[in-house]
């Protein structure tokens, strides 16, 4: 049972396959990475994360609209670079237990223990999960941004930018920022880093998602900022009049979908298997 | 692309998103390399009346994730006593391949389904489960690329499961006859809240 339900941790069990398949000259099929830019700035009362919605696997973008602010707790969010399945499982997975920390203790997270929890999971896989994170959030102390880097170090700044776009956001945070910024002032700034990345780094493209948090509110504006937008497309599309298509043959199966049963899933469509 | 191993055997499923519908759409062909050795595969699998899964990729852990979730979904069912939502599933695709970070399977799966209040549902993931949510078309399998361009042209927002039907089968049959290691016939699943039509194309056979 164990096996087969998953009490959390890795498995192994296709490494020596894996393996094999590397020695014979198969490459080891690359995952989907955020080439990304996201960045994170304290403002007066809180903090503003902003992230572009680029998703690309090598070169082809894969999501031209992704969500890279991740949800962390109400008053914490965290943007996510890397790959793509390491971000969103790595913050899910802080997220899901500082939920728990917060129904046992009935008091709101603190940004410095989701920091904890994210260093330590990242350290103790030294890097080979590879998730660079924007965390920003307000609590009791009030408002907190730091970087959490794969290999599990973190800063803590009143402005920070990741991802391979970083360079170019930081170029404009670096000549724009100042301290005690107005809500506004830090919107526009972060939206300037972002827009910043997303025209001059390639691995970053799309929309400006920002999300602004104060205390005791939290507004997630996704597609603050729209400028790539489809520009040309047929008015009325392509249309395809039914009967385009050749069948060969059609079956129909009706929906059983208010009746409760076990359901034999191989009923309808049989496997080559045998 | 060369000697990756997610190209070994082929093929390739698309889904679409139309007004109350969705589709899945996927080649027929199995192959080892460049050696045709079926061409009556089955990549799209039934999961209930408004759910579906194609996955692409290295066919034995097609197969053996296939029977995995099979064993899981039985389990769920018995232990549930109803019928696993799109989302839900789509968490227990994402988690199973995600639990093999550093030893994966070599599939990309495709969700495709309606949600209880019949609006479309599709997620596509890559190998390690990162999920890829989106209105209107996922695509995976070895000409990706070539669905995407096909896609992105066709496709329009609100058509109708005979509209939905014609798009999709016309932008798979078109991508498909640029990838060699697809092709070899094809099979269109239109699931709307009434069932499940089924219908096999005449594709090129070469």
């Amino acid at each position: 049972m164990s096996q087969l339900q998953g009490f959390g941790g890795f498995q192994f069990d296709l490494l020596e396959r894996n393996e094999k398949l590397k020695e014979k000259g198969y490459q080891v099929p690359t995952a989907r990475k955020t080439g990304t830019t996201i960045v994170g700035v304290v403002f007066q009362d809180g903090v503003v994360l902003g992230a572009d919605t680029r998703a690309t696997s090598d070169t082809t973008v894969f999501d031209k609209n992704c969500e890279k602010i991740h949800y962390i707790a109400p008053n914490i969010y965290c943007c996510g670079a890397g790959t793509a399945a390491d971000t969103e499982n790595t913050t899910a997975l802080i997220s899901s237990q500082l939920k728990l920390h917060r129904l046992n203790s009935g008091r709101e997270s603190r940004v410095t223990t989701a920091l904890t929890l994210l260093k330590r999971m990242l350290f103790r896989y030294q890097g080979y999960v590879s998730a660079a994170l924007v965390l920003g959030g307000v609590d009791f102390y009030g408002p907190h941004l730091y970087t959490v880097y794969p290999h599990g170090s973190t800063d803590r700044l009143p402005f920070v930018t990741m991802g391979s776009g970083s360079l170019a956001a930081m170029s404009v945070f670096e000549s724009k920022y100042k301290d005690d910024m107005s809500r506004a002032e830090a919107e526009q700034l972060v939206y300037e880093a972002i827009s910043a990345g997303i025209f001059n780094d390639l691995g970053s493209g799309g929309n400006v998602d920002l999300c602004v948090i104060t205390r005791g509110h939290t507004e997630y504006m996704r597609g603050y900022a729209k400028e790539n937008e489809r520009l040309f497309r047929k008015p009325q599309g392509y249309s395809f009049p039914v009967g385009t298509t050749s069948i060969l043959s059609s079956i129909f199966e009706k929906s059983l979908a208010h009746t409760p049963s076990v359901t034999d899933p191989e009923s309808s469509f049989s496997m080559a298997v045998d | 692309m060369g000697d990756s191993i997610l190209t070994y055997n082929g093929g390739c499923v698309l889904a679409m998103a139309g007004k109350n519908c969705v589709a899945i759409a996927a080649d027929r062909r199995f192959g080892v390399q460049q050696t045709t050795i079926g061409t009556d595969t089955t990549r799209i699998f039934k999961i209930n009346d408004r759910l579906m899964l194609g996955l692409t990729g290295l066919r034995t852990d097609v197969i053996t994730l296939y029977h995995r979730f099979v064993q899981r979904l039985n389990l769920y069912r018995l232990r549930e006593e109803r019928e696993i939502k799109p989302a839900s599933f789509s968490n227990m695709v994402a988690s199973t391949l995600y639990s093999r970070r550093f030893a994966p399977y070599f599939v990309e799966p495709v969700v495709a389904g309606l949600t209880e209040k019949g609006e479309p549902y599709l997620c596509a993931q890559d190998l390690l489960g990162a999920p890829l949510f989106a209105q209107d078309f996922v695509v995976s399998g070895t000409c990706a690329e070539s669905l995407y361009g096909t896609s992105e042209t066709f496709w329009k927002p609100d058509l109708s499961p005979a509209e939905l039907f014609e798009v999709t089968s016309q932008s798979l049959l078109a991508a498909v006859d640029r990838d060699c290691l697809s092709g070899w016939g094809a099979v269109v699943h239109i699931i709307t809240l009434d069932g499940i039509e089924t219908k096999f194309l005449k594709a090129r056979m070469d």
